[in-house]
């Protein structure tokens, strides 16, 4: 099971991850999103890859160009899935709370949730299936627990409004938050296996110094993992 | 259908509901048809899943475009129920602009400077290719009733026989609404090395329960036309168009939507303001029913109706693959943009997702779009500019994948 202590570190070799999954330093980015960046550091090459609320494809995109990926989508949007069959991928209309559960057992060798799993009616159930579809799976979310946030609930008694989290709350499309302890809590209960984690701060750069749980829970806007099944896990538990 | 209310004011309104319905014309496209024919005679039969090698045989068809050098830019369109080979060319009888000149043309999603495009009469139908109309030879009339079922697969076959003829090895694209999104589905499944790329429209892979009651209504109301003679009609010098009319009322119902037809029609009558106390078309909306019925029956026959709803009944792809549509395209590689709209009630959006999951399923690259619109089922014969855009992204993206 994986501890706090292996939180924002390659759970296996217990280094900070990061510099070791070879992201760009700032200015070097071609174009790309950042926090892209961080996921295409995590996909191996030629990988079949579902990316659930593709948007307009930019992701999938830079995967298929950069890494040769096998790459399809799952968008709520009509433009955002036309966008997406403009540049030629294959994308569906659909929504991850309804449409996941017809894809077959281990169909992708990676799945992608990015900044989408507290959009979602039912994150645990939806988790699960990501965990059932893909061999492995990248997961990224708004930290509910960085400093600003906490700032706002507690020094102005108001629902935050930050970079990653704009909406107000009667019109933000965000209806479960979670912390980055409460991800790890959440991965625990459905036997998800860390392989790695990450912080990013709010324009998605990952934080490369390695510090305990509770600093990365304050501090960064964003929290990145990649997750495999635990019953897949090699080492004895 | 642009504008209904027009073409019912065109109606004569004191007409009796019995009379309104009168004996339609020859169906003369049947026999010889303003396209060109490709003829298969008794070394090149038509093995029809009813067990029967139809030979000869003929397929009536159009084209657009060029063929390129490399034979490679070919797009087959596969039309609907009572659609025919015109797609980008006016109606030998109804004399209107192609039936789907919105989506096919030159700079137009499916762009004639760039592509092929080929649509044939499918088999079993009246407008020049083999069906129920045409002449038996072993009896010298009509064959009528003695024409063996066509199923969707019949008419995929006998396409594949045509691009053969035309010397074209593979499709770049296969494309169809209603119906023709079955065949579409029919082709990816039997010829999957031949279809590069697959656009089912507005459709199925099975045809529900309810589609097939509304079917069996209008050959109920066909059949009990004392003109239909027992399906031969053509040789009693009869014509069922009371049935084969009152068949097209009824399905054309189902080609709409409730808020469509309250947007077009409401409740508003026809002639004045105020009913007048009987059965003449005192609204506006029975007048374009008898509209719809009456123009039918000049262009289509009541035998091919029947043979064409039937066949659209028997289909269902998951059945033919031990009851798992995913095995239906089990190792395809082909790309597939399927399309339905929100307002389809005869094809609703489920249908639609049960073949994306299948596709999914068989790790098959599928796209998928649910367009909004009012317009029911007929939607995609119409100005639909969601639909036309994510049709050309679609088709853009597979012509660079093919290096057209």
């Amino acid at each position: 099971m994986s501890g706090p202590d292996t939180l924002l570190t390659d759970a296996a070799s217990g280094a900070p991850w990061g510099t070791a999954a070879g992201l760009p330093r700032s200015g070097d980015t071609g174009g790309a999103r950042v926090d892209h960046l961080v996921v295409l550091g995590l996909v191996p090459p030629g990988a079949r890859v579902l990316d659930i609320g593709c948007g307009d494809g930019s992701l999938l995109a830079l995967l298929r160009d950069r890494r040769g990926v096998d790459g399809r989508g799952i968008e709520l949007s009509r433009a955002g899935v036309n966008a997406c069959l403009a540049r030629g991928l294959p994308v569906i209309q659909g929504d991850a709370d309804t449409d996941l559960a017809n894809y077959p057992d281990d169909a992708f060798d990676v799945v992608v949730l990015s900044q989408t799993i507290q959009a979602t009616r039912n994150p645990r159930i939806v988790l699960e299936h990501l965990l059932r579809i893909g061999r492995q799976v990248v997961i990224s979310f708004p930290n509910f627990g960085h400093w600003r946030v906490r700032a706002e609930l507690a020094f102005r008694g108001r629902m935050p409004i930050t970079e990653i989290l704009p909406e107000a709350w009667y019109e933000t499309p965000n209806i479960h938050h979670c912390t980055i302890r409460d991800f790890v809590g959440l991965c625990r209960e459905v036997d998800a296996r860390i392989e790695k984690a990450a912080a990013l701060d709010a324009r998605g750069r990952p934080m490369r110094f390695s510090m305990p749980w509770w600093f990365w829970n304050l501090i960064g806007a964003q929290g990145v993992f990649l997750l495999r099944r635990g019953e897949e896990r090699d080492e004895p538990r | 259908m642009d504008n209904p209310t027009d073409t019912a004011l065109r109606q004569d309104t004191s007409v009796e509901a019995g009379r309104a319905l009168r004996a339609g014309a020859e169906p003369s496209q049947a026999l010889d048809p303003k396209s060109p024919v490709a003829r298969f005679n008794a070394d090149r039969p038509l093995a029809m899943d009813a067990g029967v090698d139809l030979a000869p045989f003929q397929i009536a068809y159009q084209t657009a475009g060029r063929l390129n050098a490399a034979h490679s830019n070919a797009v087959l369109i596969c039309h609907a129920l009572t659609g025919d080979q015109h797609f980008a060319h006016p109606h030998p009888v109804t004399k209107k602009p192609g039936w789907w000149e919105t989506l096919v043309g030159p700079g137009k999603p499916i762009d004639t400077d760039r592509y092929f495009v080929i649509c044939s009469n499918v088999v079993g139908s009246c407008m020049g290719s083999t069906g129920p109309a045409s002449i038996d030879p072993r009896t010298g009339r009509a064959y009528g009733l003695d024409f063996p079922l066509v199923t969707i697969r019949d008419m995929v076959r006998a396409q594949a026989m045509l691009l053969d003829h035309l010397g074209i090895p593979d499709l770049f694209l296969c494309i169809g609404g209603s119906m023709g999104g079955m065949q579409v589905l029919q082709w990816a499944s039997l010829y999957p090395e031949r279809v590069f790329a697959a656009m089912p429209i507005a459709t199925g892979a099975r045809h529900s329960a309810q589609n097939i009651a509304f079917h069996e209504v209008g050959r109920q109301a066909i059949m009990a036309d004392l003109a239909w003679e027992n399906g031969r009609y053509l040789e009693a010098g009869t014509r069922p168009s009371k049935g084969l009319g009152v068949a097209r009322m009824g399905a054309h119902i189902t080609y709409l939507s409730e808020p469509a037809l309250h947007r077009k029609f409401g409740r508003r009558f026809q002639g004045g303001s105020a009913p007048t106390f009987s059965f003449n078309a005192d609204f506006q909306i029975e007048s374009y029913l008898r509209h719809q019925g009456l123009s039918f029956v000049e262009r289509f026959d009541a035998n091919a109706y029947l043979y064409l709803t039937r066949a659209m009944d028997y289909f269902d792809l998951a059945a033919d693959h031990g009851g798992v549509l995913a095995n239906a395209f089990r190792g395809t590689r082909t790309r597939f943009c399927v399309i339905s709209f929100t307002s389809d009630w005869l094809f609703p959006t489920a249908d639609s997702r049960a073949i994306v999951h299948a596709l999914n399923a068989a790790a098959a690259p599928v796209a998928f779009v649910e367009v909004e619109s009012d317009k029911g089922h007929d939607a995609f014969l119409l100005d639909e500019p969601a639909m036309f855009s994510a049709a050309r992204g679609f088709i853009d993206a597979a012509a660079r994948a093919r290096g057209l």
